[in-house]
């Protein structure tokens, strides 16, 4: 049985989807307890591979015994087996503490999006865990529709903001889709671990290097780095917040995740950054992108909108700490895809409690919400220091890395965004902190004033938020042993 | 030297992080402020349990976490940490005896917070004296910065508002835009940030790139109130008093220059500094800093911003005395941390008594106010004196320390500073006592009626000034933690 | 250049495909009507799975089908030359499904567009989107 667990990661998923869609039409009390009982035995099958391929090295699954170049391989190693618990605990906790807004929502609708929900989930789990190119490509495919399709259930804006996510996300996938054609004509073989084997022949090919920036043009587009963008800011604000919980912590970095896999595992390193002008580039359109990200996110006056342009300036982290080249930098760009992914789940989580209660979530109507969600708000509160920067929080240290390998890389471009990002950061979210806690004691001395009533969400809302927040201090705390036992072993040898 | 692993300095400084959720959860007002003065007497008598082992030349050291491959969350407890966490935990008991009188008679709102968060700012500060490592110093450095921002805003009015933003712009601006980068590109050279006697950098970079970094770290240790950086002091003064008392006279500027000690002797070395001649440079902003801030003091009529502007002159004398790089320099540096904050808050405590009992801010209404409170403006005389350095005081011995220190460095510019700004300090709080008690009887008319402080309030100041006093008499052990420190530093043997 | 020419029709496949892809994407950006934008995603996707299609061609080859004669097993080893690769044309089938399943949700958003804002021209939709803005 355990040997047949990287199938059963997305394959329970994927028939619990069909049940909970089923259910919806028999006993629609059953629906929620089935999502929530497979993706905890998700969860649980990724932790135990995640504590055995720390154990005894990657894991390699052929599905149904059929050997590659033709089969497809599943392969768990030391780079996606933390993502893998990443993706699912994030799912798990926000399918969790979204229960009570589906199923105000959603009531008649219950199994279709419970079973949306989980294929989406299905579909990103299978990207992070498979070893073959065009299987990613068809699983980004799966995981890309039910997004369009759980974003479109939204009111207002959702629909055109969905098919405009639509239209951009299928330019990008079909991008890379094109990207591994050029692969396969040059290397006869869509494997990833075969075609990095015959890399080191193929070092000058020209199709090759098209393939990449081919391949890496879809994939920016899909995980929304500037300025393809575009469609990020309306796709994530106007979606139902349960939605938005599920797919801003996930969509973005799985995709980061991809990028990293395609550049580490398909292409290979030596292949991937041999180009400095590409490299260089790419770095350059980062830093535009941390820019870019956090001056619009000051633009903003609803929270959900500014959340999604700091996800924005995020990716643009990520995506220059990768291609800056240096192991420094990869491993903070790694470290971040599982750091962000935990901040990004918490304000989600966070905006998403705010708007339960107070049914909006534009700046003038946060005030004195220290006082009215004080468990929202300290959830929140760690959230922002996290993407702010500071110790002990998991976003410190991962700035830690990229901005070293900034320096060693002699990016200063990117370490001065990086510091501006930060204060930027600063800036946003204690606008908030000083809406939230001085008003509505805006005028007057206050010396006999008491705090608005307290009328926080409900325990299943707040407790999973609050799970979140305190796993931004555990893996801020934990980084050391993630990076040496994880991240430092993922990267090929051979890299500065 | 001998080096001891005990949880010891952990636990100092979680007692009052774990008194946060026991504060919020109390019932009664004065089962709250019991809780706070439980947590600063067990502090207090934890820090105290490990002065006899530093005192004889050992150190006490724990590692919480290895965060990053090679670097852990970590202390170590030795001479100059101890020195200051003796200052702020005895003197977080007598503000907590402060804070009960003063919040109480002004019927303050939101004191649950205010005690927790007081407890917090402690935790942090105890983090920063004895952190063992430039990383552990950073996380707690921020740690405090986040911990008294409510501290800052308590009165949630405009002022407190604006107030609040500017402290938070200054303090976290340069901390994120300037230490952060600095101490980033000092480890990808070095590799390491365990503080060491004579400093880790070992020319690692050239002059100039050491220049850059050293004032980066001068800089942006805002809290440390080197111009011009210091605009957030003031304007944190429309906080309670007893904050302003203990934070900002104790452990926040206190963090900020002991933070600039830190660096100064442990990261870069005190030998390297002199090689280059980068602590003249230190030495020159700080004297600017002086002597602006007396002037600008002496122009103050608010009574608390004359006693901040004060302050950041105090603070550079602090980071004079270091930069100085002379034994006795240092030595009065660091004993001024000591000697500074039990004649600041004495000040503080004055200046707070009497809003509290008269609602009066402004120096130029204080006339006469000696008669109604004599107590009080004894206290105040007292820590006046200690602050312009003067004998009995206890801050005659720093001063004098300081002046040796120029000497000793053949810097004569620097005690030309130390005794112009000495003068103006005079000039500055000398007319205040003198105008308190001499005056005519139609001067001395009040619109209101004026009490001698409540008990709560007048204890502590009390407590605080004959301490001053004493000090002059018996430094100990303040005197031979400083020195201790400085020998270490240059290697002579253990006094 | 006349060598240029020989180059340019060898490799007609590649030409084809980006011209598609170009009207695909064109129709995409440039096009008001939504259903309009639908058909130019379908054409950019169509172009692909051409491309992929075109890549499986070898000259003199004959469609991958196994002629058993009917005596068991094929006589003598397959000669892989004879038969044009097969595994393209497999990944395009999923390609293909991939691309209706898109058309379908692309089109599912569209009919609720249409029903939430009366029209399917773009600018009408935003124009709709600004008054209610304004309000």
């Amino acid at each position: 049985m355990t040997q047949h667990f990287p199938a059963l990661l997305i394959i329970v998923p994927l028939l619990s989807a069909l049940a909970v869609s089923a259910m919806g039409w028999i006993d629609r009390r059953w629906c929620f307890p089935l999502a929530v009982a497979s993706l905890g035995g998700a969860l649980a099958v990724s932790v135990s591979l995640l504590v055995q391929v720390m154990a005894a090295g990657p894991i390699v699954y052929q599905m149904a015994g059929w050997s590659p170049p033709i089969g497809i391989t599943y392969v768990i190693d030391y780079l996606n087996a933390p993502v893998l618990v990443v993706v699912l605990a994030a799912a798990f906790l926000n399918l969790i503490g979204a229960k009570v807004r589906i199923e105000a929502e959603f009531e008649e609708k219950l199994g279709a999006y419970l079973a949306l929900y989980i294929l989406f989930l299905s579909g990103m789990v299978g990207i992070v865990a498979t070893g073959d190119a065009f299987n990613l490509y068809v699983l980004l495919e799966i995981a890309s529709l039910t997004g369009y399709a759980l974003i479109g259930l939204g009111k207002e804006r959702a629909p055109l903001s969905s098919l405009n996510y639509l239209f951009m996300g299928t330019i990008g996938a079909s991008f890379y889709l094109l990207g591994i054609g050029y692969i396969y004509i040059a290397t006869g073989t869509l494997n990833m671990a075969d075609i990095s084997n015959m890399m080191p022949q193929l070092m000058g090919s020209g199709t090759l290097f098209l393939a990449l920036i081919i391949c890496m043009t879809g994939l920016f587009v899909k995980m929304a780095l500037f300025p393809m963008h575009g469609w990020l800011p309306n796709a994530y604000s106007n979606a139902p917040s349960a939605s938005a919980g599920l797919i801003a912590p996930l969509t973005t970095k799985v995709m980061v995740y991809a990028m990293v896999r395609v550049g580490l595992t398909i292409f290979t390193p030596e292949f991937t950054f041999s180009r400095a002008i590409l490299s260089e580039t790419i770095v350059w359109l980062a830093v535009g992108a941390i820019v870019a990200g956090s001056l619009l996110a000051l633009m903003q006056r609803r929270l959900s909108r500014m959340l999604t342009y700091v996800i924005v300036a995020e990716v643009g982290y990520m995506v220059g700490g990768f291609w800056l080249g240096n192991k420094t930098g990869i491993t903070g760009a790694t470290l971040h895809i599982i750091n962000d992914a935990a901040m990004t789940l918490t304000l989600f989580m966070a905006v998403s409690t705010i708007t339960w209660k107070l049914g909006s979530d534009k700046f003038e109507d946060l005030k004195g919400l220290f006082g009215k969600m004080p468990f929202t708000m300290i959830g929140f509160v760690l959230a922002a220091l996290a993407v702010i920067g500071i110790p002990p929080t998991c976003g410190f240290f991962s700035k830690w890395y990229l901005i070293t390998g900034g320096i060693e890389a002699g990016q200063w471009g990117f370490v001065v965004a990086l510091l501006f990002s930060s204060l930027v950061n600063a800036v946003l979210f204690f606008r908030i902190f000083e809406i939230a806690f001085f008003e509505p004691f805006a005028e007057g001395h206050g010396h006999h004033g008491h705090g608005p009533a307290m009328s926080e969400a409900p325990a299943s809302m707040v407790a999973p938020l609050i799970i979140a927040a305190l796993s931004l201090i555990v893996l801020g705390l934990y980084t050391g042993d993630i990076v040496t036992k994880l991240i430092q072993l993922a990267i090929p040898a051979g890299i500065a | 030297m001998e080096l001891l692993y005990s949880a010891k300095p952990l636990a100092a400084i979680l007692v009052s992080f774990f008194v946060v959720p026991i504060i919020f959860s109390a019932r009664s007002e004065n089962v709250r402020e019991a809780w706070t003065f439980v947590a600063a007497l067990l502090k207090f008598a934890i820090v105290l349990s490990m002065l006899p082992f530093i005192l004889k030349g050992g150190q006490i050291a724990y590692t919480v976490a290895e965060v990053l491959p090679g670097l852990a969350i970590s202390f170590k407890v030795d001479a100059f940490g101890m020195l200051f966490a003796l200052v702020s935990s005895s003197l977080w008991i007598v503000t907590s005896m402060y804070s009960i009188g003063y919040m109480r008679t002004l019927k303050e709102h939101g004191q649950t917070r205010y005690y927790a968060c007081f407890a917090l700012s402690l935790s942090a500060t105890l983090g920063v004296a004895f952190a063992g490592n430039l990383l552990t110093l950073y996380l707690f450095y921020e740690m405090l910065s986040f911990a008294t921002y409510p501290l800052v805003s308590h009165h949630q009015d405009r002022e407190a508002r604006s107030s609040g933003r500017k402290y938070l712009t200054y303090i976290l601006g340069a901390s994120i835009a300037l230490v952060l980068p600095a101490m980033l590109i000092i480890y990808s050279q070095t590799g390491t940030f365990e503080f060491a006697p004579q400093g880790f950098m070992n020319g690692a970079f050239s002059q100039s790139t050491m220049t850059v970094l050293l004032l980066m770290f001068v800089f942006g240790f805002a809290k440390a109130g080197v111009m011009p950086f210091h605009s957030w002091l003031p304007a944190a003064m429309v906080a309670p008093t007893p904050v302003s008392a203990l934070l900002h006279a104790v452990a926040v500027v206190k963090v900020g220059v002991f933070c600039v000690a830190r660096v100064i002797t442990g990261v870069f070395g005190t030998k390297m500094l002199a090689s280059m001649g980068l602590g003249t440079i230190v030495c020159y902003i700080a004297s600017f800093t002086i002597i602006v801030s007396s002037i600008i003091a002496l122009s103050q009529d608010g009574l608390k911003r004359r006693l901040a502007f004060s302050t950041i002159g105090q603070l550079s004398y602090i980071i004079l005395g270091i930069a100085l790089l002379s034994p006795s320099g240092m030595t009065g540096g660091m004993l001024h941390i000591a000697m500074h904050a039990f004649g600041k808050i004495t000040l503080f405590f004055c200046a707070g008594a009497i809003y509290a009992a008269s609602g009066i801010k402004n120096i130029s209404q204080m006339v006469g106010i000696g008669r109604r409170m004599p107590f009080t403006m004894t206290a105040f005389l007292l820590g006046s004196l200690s602050v312009i350095g003067l004998p009995p005081l206890g801050g005659f011995i720093s001063k004098w320390n300081l002046v040796i220190g120029t000497l000793e460095s053949g810097q004569i510019f620097f005690l030309f500073v130390l005794l112009a700004s000495s003068l103006l300090n005079a000039a500055y709080f000398l007319p205040i006592c003198y105008k308190a008690f001499f005056c005519t009887d139609e001067e001395a008319m009040f619109e209101r009626k004026v009490n001698e402080v409540p008990t709560w309030c007048l204890v502590p100041l009390c407590i605080t000034a004959t301490c001053s006093v004493i000090f002059f008499f018996y430094p100990q052990p303040f005197l031979q933690l400083a020195k201790m420190t400085v020998a270490t530093i240059i290697g002579a043997p253990m006094p | 250049m006349t060598d240029l020419l020989p180059l340019i029709a060898a490799k007609y496949n590649y030409w084809i495909y980006t011209i598609l892809m170009m009207i695909g994407l064109y129709a995409m950006i440039a096009k008001n009507n939504l259903v309009k934008k639908i058909i130019g995603m379908n054409i950019f996707q169509t172009a692909i799975i051409l491309f992929y299609v075109s890549i499986a061609y070898k000259k003199g080859a004959t469609l991958p089908i196994i002629m058993g004669d009917g005596h068991g097993g094929g006589h003598g080893a397959i000669q892989a030359a004879d038969y044009i690769n097969p595994l393209p044309h497999c990944l395009m089938l999923t390609a293909i499904v991939v691309s209706v399943a898109t058309l379908g949700v692309a089109l599912a958003l569209a009919i609720k567009i249409y029903r939430q804002y009366g029209t399917l021209e773009e600018d009408d939709i935003n124009h709709q989107i600004r008054m209610q803005a304004g309000q």
